[in-house]
């Protein structure tokens, strides 16, 4: 184990990864000669040369469209978007040509392929750059899509991602690139693709959450714990195959739910949790299940309008307290 | 004042340059090639005939299924286009070279060589279809013949193309790509992004524009400010050419000549001028073009072009061209038998071929 940023585990899995397999590569915006807009590619240019890591132009569509036929004809491309937001002009390569290709050709072509880069809010940067995706791209049939919350996770899941065989969207966050955590070091250290994770064991109330906002979700279960409560924290890593099965065991045991969610709530990863809870545990609750998400609102730009948009710790420590009848 | 400032403008600016325009153009007219120059055997020649000729009949016989409801979904048909993908595909090697295309793909798989039978079964969404049944008519794909795709959405897929081509290039297989598109597809973003990714980083890749005058209804003069497509290639600094794409001979000196060009890393244009004897889709009224110009366009069908340039040449006679297209009727005859007798696939089969394990947990 070793002591490493978010973006160091990111680009220990991939170099680990190119340096075991010579048909990956990595293309997107500023990713060799400026070593990366978020310097998660640093140093990569100069391992692996400019054949493997590959500027783009501000071509969305066309680089994630170039992506999509490589793996297509027997590479594996990792593509970066700067951030999630701009993949926006580029998703139909993604929920049409990655997601789709394997299934309209009768199963002859896969497309190895990894989508990566920044996700959700990062502070007052307005609507357009602050979307939360996952809701977006976990529609559809044929991708999976990973939110690692940890940089253990993010290094264990990457190189998972790097070796499906399946398209993959992986969301990082802009705040989340200087955390940092044990990683393991570990050359074929793989976290399974599809298995939430028991981040802290209790029995009062689950508090279901993936990504960033698990940090909150931490957070609202250490007040628990100040308060005499024992709350269990999952954090589902994997967003498309959701492991509700590690959900619903948890429900049966605490019977309540709160979601932390930083996608907007409609039609959104707490929705979708939510039903799927309701079809399998209905009998098993004792309290509706409720959620913390961003506003049913474009992202606002001045500060405490923003402080505001966000999934607030105190109302998710509040719905804990409301769903186990606490006040 | 004002004056002065008009002339700053003319003479004044040093970094303003001139452009130079070192784009080669070239015209691959009807009728300027004969095969021997080709390198094609004589052979050779009927084999093409009768590939044009299998296209034609395959198509007219699923426009007939398609008026029977055997065949449901999209139909859009190729007909007249037929020395485009014969010679597009007599100019490249099979197997190692790749294709992709848009949704009017029964030509190009045809020409490749795929099976009449797979074609036509996937046609009827039958299991022993090209793509399982679950592509259909816009979506014809063989991994063995290198065939990308048969894809629905208009332009989306000449990105893919170049990542195929990048994919060539950076394996050193030897492989080029042919991205065909139509004339409409020209106006999406995602060609333009393709030319400059494909110019920037020296692809083995053609982009082939199918130019049948017609985007659904609109004529391309009332689609684009610039209609001329070859001018396009001067944007993103690669050699362009014009082609007769009545002609076989045409179509194919044009292809081997860029893709002796792309084996050498650099990517170009192709405009290849044809025409669509049918509406855009079996549901098409045509009103936008005259009785006249299309009889006047089938005034130079491709394969009476070849028939012609056969019998002119002493390569075969009447008789062997029309025991050919005997072969070709009963190949499609046969086609529509085994479409009728393939199975539809399993209710099971709507859950394979989406991921690549089988046991990805699916909602149900």
């Amino acid at each position: 184990m070793a002591e490493l940023q978010f973006r160091e585990a990111l680009r220990q899995a991939m170099t680990e990864e190119m340096e075991r397999d010579e048909s990956i590569f990595l293309i997107g915006e500023e990713v060799a000669e400026y070593n990366g807009a978020y310097k998660v590619s640093e140093g990569m240019l100069e391992q692996f040369g400019p054949s493997r890591i590959i500027d783009t132009p501000i071509s969305e569509n066309g680089f994630c469209g170039l992506g999509v036929g490589a793996a297509m004809n027997g590479l594996r491309p990792i593509v970066e978007f700067m951030t999630w937001n701009f993949s926006f002009v580029g998703m139909d390569q993604i929920l049409n040509n990655a997601a789709k290709m394997r299934y309209m050709s009768g199963g002859q072509f896969n497309v190895p392929i990894v989508f990566r880069g920044a996700n959700g809010a990062a502070g007052q940067l307005a609507a357009t750059h602050n979307t939360s995706v996952e809701s977006i791209y976990s529609t559809i049939p044929g991708l999976k899509v990973l939110a690692p919350s940890n940089p253990d996770d993010a290094k264990g899941l990457l190189k998972s991602a790097i070796r499906d065989n399946n398209p993959i969207v992986f969301l990082e966050s802009e705040v989340m690139y200087g955390m940092k955590g044990e990683v393991s070091d570990d050359p074929d250290y793989t976290i399974p693709i599809g298995k939430a994770r028991i981040a802290r064991e209790g029995k009062d109330v689950t508090i279901v959450s993936h990504g960033k906002v698990y940090w909150s979700a931490m957070k609202v279960a250490d007040r628990l714990v100040e308060a005499g409560y024992d709350p269990e924290v999952i954090d589902l890593r994997t967003i498309r195959p959701l492991d509700i099965d590690t959900v619903t065991a948890s429900i049966r045991k605490t019977n309540r739910c709160v979601i932390l969610d930083e996608s907007n709530p409609f039609a959104s990863i707490s929705s979708e949790v939510t039903y799927q809870i309701q079809e399998r545990v209905f009998d098993h609750l004792d309290a509706p299940i409720l959620r913390i998400t961003t506003k049913d609102t474009p992202a606002p730009f001045a500060r405490n309008l923003m402080d505001h948009y966000m999934p607030s710790e105190e109302d998710a420590y509040q719905a804990c307290l409301r769903v186990m009848y606490a006040k | 004042m004002e004056a002065a400032r008009g002339s700053a403008h003319v003479s004044h600016v040093s970094h303003v340059q001139t452009s130079k325009i070192s784009v080669t153009f070239k015209g691959y007219s009807a009728g300027s090639y004969t095969h021997t120059e080709l390198g094609l055997s004589d052979e050779k020649v009927l084999d093409m005939y009768q590939n044009m000729l299998l296209q034609r009949r395959f198509e007219q016989r699923a426009n007939q299924m398609y008026g029977k409801q055997k065949i449901a979904g999209f139909l859009h048909l190729y007909i007249g286009q037929e020395a485009v993908s014969t010679g597009a595909a007599t100019g490249i090697k099979i197997g190692t070279d790749s294709l992709i295309t848009a949704y009017r793909d029964h030509g190009h798989a045809l020409a490749l060589g795929m099976s009449a039978n797979e074609c036509m079964a996937e046609l009827y969404g039958k299991v022993d279809g090209c793509s399982k049944g679950k592509g259909g008519s816009m979506h014809f794909f063989s991994k063995e013949k290198r065939l990308f795709g048969g894809h629905g959405i208009v332009g989306a897929h000449v990105p893919v193309g170049g990542g195929i081509a990048f994919a060539h290039k950076f394996k050193n297989d030897g492989g080029v790509c042919l991205a065909f598109y139509g004339d409409g597809a020209v106006g999406q973003g995602a060609i333009h992004e393709a030319m400059n990714l494909a110019s920037l980083y020296k692809l083995p890749l053609i982009f082939i524009i199918e130019n049948n005058e017609y985007a659904m209804g609109t004529a391309t003069d009332r689609a684009f400010g610039q209609p001329e497509f070859t001018r396009l290639a001067v944007g993103y600094d690669i050699p362009a050419s014009q082609v007769d794409g009545m002609d076989v001979f045409s179509v194919c000196k044009a292809v081997q000549d860029h893709a002796a060009m792309a084996r050498e890393g650099q990517p170009s244009l192709l405009e290849i001028k044809t025409y669509r004897y049918l509406g855009h889709s079996v549901s098409d009224p045509q009103k936008y073009r005259t009785k006249e110009e299309l009889d006047g366009k089938k005034e130079e069908d491709p394969i009476i072009r070849l028939k012609a340039y056969i019998l002119e040449n002493s390569l075969a006679d009447n008789d062997a061209l029309d025991a050919l297209d005997d072969e070709v009727k009963e190949t499609v005859k046969e086609s529509v038998e085994f479409a009728e007798n393939s199975p539809f696939p399993d209710l099971s089969a709507i859950y394979d071929d989406i991921y690549d394990e089988s046991d990805y947990p699916y909602l149900n």
